[in-house]
């Protein structure tokens, strides 16, 4: 699998990375390089393979009552935001 | 005796016998790592005057002969562990301003055991790298020779311990980021089961994979370590609701009877022949001690490292999808509008290798590639359990090498991400398959450690730990010290 210049840009948009100038060429040969090493995976007999997703089989996902369970701290998780304002969180705005 | 050439156990068992105070074992501690942190570049933060708080607390502790199995001890936490009001970066541009608002559920387990916080210990950025190469906060040096790796993710606790600055330390393993870098330090590195150690507050990376464990100088202090912030957490709703027995009373059991499988799959091409030797030579070890060993197959072993390199970086882009420079972090300068700072921030905040991996696993989980890519990773990611299960039907427990070389030069697999990965060849497959593994010190090679792996089926940690407990009370390789820090 070789990628090209417009699919690494396509691949850097959808996870919303900024690539620079110089960075496109490394990551074209790159992502190109371990796109072929994990090829090697297309062999593997896999016809009658259930997916494994979770390393414990068996283990369900445990379920808990619908309650508040935490107190209220907004202002210590909002020492750590960027911008914020009267508790809200500031981002650029997005509806004209 | 020394107080850093005594184990986490010895300083224990010293501390309660009131041969020394918890606050003269701190200020040993923190000198060392005044003297060697800029050198070593092991850890990001040292935390000075809350260890000096902690060590007066237990000394009260220990005065009202309340002390624990740890309590006074001093510990290392890698970076990747919240750690309230402390910074914890992750080892990334991303959180280098992000103080911690809680603590993870090892560093309040651990906490609570009366353990002594020295500081935070650096990383390859995210845990995503072998070498320790990848931090933010520059490499870590490998303490038997500072030219050489530390091995990664999780360099700065092993570097830390090595040195003998820090008597234990945390560390994550997602694809081998503890036992890896305590197979190039001389490190007892262990690797719980999936689920037995909470991840909460553990920054993710891949959450089918990760799981917290220790870089300790002996298999007793693991045991005591792991006794200590194992079980089952409401927080993290992967954590097993299962009891968690006292490790230090398994040690004892004689490897007398016990079937070790050798993997044929670890012994291949790429393994350096004097790592392979001294390897071979601790199986046999076992063998004179009465264990029964026989040599078994896992052919679908070798496809690990592909199959990780889609189902890692899958799970990592969407992981590392809520670092968007809103609620905390890096952003980035005058954002024009909200997808500008998206980008440029996450572009700014993340170094090379994380970005690679991001991209990798959104390629992978994109549309019209995900059941070429995803789907048939996870398929194989059945075949090598299955291939475990097998292999367990059998024996109890694995051996093989841990990593396939020596600690390699600073540099010297940068340029080459699959090259980098490859090194983690033999300690993958525990992790897609969540099992426990240990690695032990096992010999000297070209005067840098190399590591013996024991794979054992889930919740094993018990048969592990007796087994590298048994060669250590058999060896010393475990006790060596890099000439530089001893």
């Amino acid at each position: 699998m070789t990628l090209t210049r417009r699919d690494v840009e396509n691949i850097a948009h959808l996870a919303r990375l900024e690539i620079t100038e110089a960075e496109m060429p490394v990551y074209v040969k790159s992502l190109s390089s371990i796109l072929a090493f994990v090829e090697q995976l297309s062999g593997a007999p896999t016809a009658d393979v259930a997916p494994m997703a979770h390393p414990l089989e068996g283990q369900v996902q445990p379920l808990r009552e619908d309650r508040v369970t935490e107190s209220d701290r907004r202002a210590a998780y909002q020492a750590n935001a960027p911008a914020v304002e009267a508790g809200l969180y500031l981002v650029p705005k997005v509806i004209e | 005796m020394s107080l850093h050439a005594a184990t986490a156990a010895e300083l224990a068992r010293g501390l309660r016998a009131k041969r020394y105070s918890a606050v003269e074992v701190a200020g040993h501690f923190l000198a060392r790592i005044e003297r060697a942190n800029p050198a070593l570049n092991a850890f990001v933060t040292v935390t000075r005057e809350r260890a000096l708080a902690d060590a007066k607390r237990a000394d009260e502790r220990l005065a009202r002969g309340e002390g624990g199995p740890l309590t006074g001890v001093p510990v290392a936490h890698k970076d990747i562990f919240c750690t309230t009001g402390i910074l914890t970066s992750c080892g990334s541009r991303m959180l280098s301003n992000f103080v911690s608002p809680y603590d993870a559920t090892v560093v309040e387990r651990l906490d609570a055991a009366g353990m002594v916080l020295l500081g935070k210990t650096n990383m390859d950025e995210f845990a995503m790298g072998s070498s320790n190469e990848t931090s933010f906060y520059g490499p870590v040096k490998n303490p038997w020779d500072e030219r050489k790796v530390p091995g990664g993710s999780s360099g700065g606790s092993a570097a830390a311990v090595a040195a003998r600055i820090a008597p234990v330390a945390t560390g994550t393993d997602t694809g081998g980021s503890i036992r890896q870098p305590g197979a190039l330090t001389g490190l007892t590195g262990f690797k719980p089961t999936y689920g037995r150690v909470s991840r909460y507050g553990m920054i993710a990376f891949a959450s089918s994979l990760d799981q917290a464990g220790v870089l300790a100088q002996s298999a007793e202090d693991a045991a005591l370590v792991l006794s200590a912030m194992a079980g089952h957490d409401p927080r993290d709703s992967t954590s097993v609701d299962a009891p968690v027995p006292d490790y230090a009373a398994a040690l004892d059991k004689p490897v007398k009877g016990l079937k070790i499988g050798i993997i044929r799959e670890f012994f291949g091409e790429g393994l350096d022949a004097a790592t392979g030797d001294a390897v071979r030579a601790a199986i046999e070890h076992f063998r004179k001690e009465g264990a029964r060993v026989k040599e078994v197959s896992l052919p679908a072993l070798p496809l690990s490292v592909p199959t990780y390199y889609v189902v890692a970086p899958a799970e990592c882009s969407s992981n590392l999808s809520r670092f968007d420079g809103v609620r905390f972090g890096h952003r980035c300068k005058d954002p024009k509008d909200l997808t500008d700072l998206y980008k440029r921030t996450r572009g700014e905040g993340f170094g090379a290798e994380v970005k690679r991996r991001i991209m990798t696993g959104t390629y992978v989980l994109s549309a019209g590639y995900y059941d070429a890519y995803y789907l048939k990773a996870q398929k194989v990611r059945s075949l090598i359990n299955a291939d475990f299960k097998r292999a367990f039907g059998e024996v109890d427990v694995l051996m093989g090498p841990t990593a396939p070389t020596p600690a390699f030069d600073i540099g010297a697999k940068t340029d080459d991400p699959i090259l980098m990965y490859l090194n983690d060849i033999y300690t993958i497959g525990a992790n897609l398959a969540g099992l426990p593994a240990v690695s032990v010190p096992c010999g000297l090679v070209g005067g840098l450690p190399v590591g013996l792996q024991v794979i054992g089926p889930h919740f094993a940690e018990e048969r592990l730990l007796a087994a590298a407990h048994a060669w250590q009370r058999a060896t010393d390789w475990h006790r060596r010290m890099p000439a530089a820090y001893a």
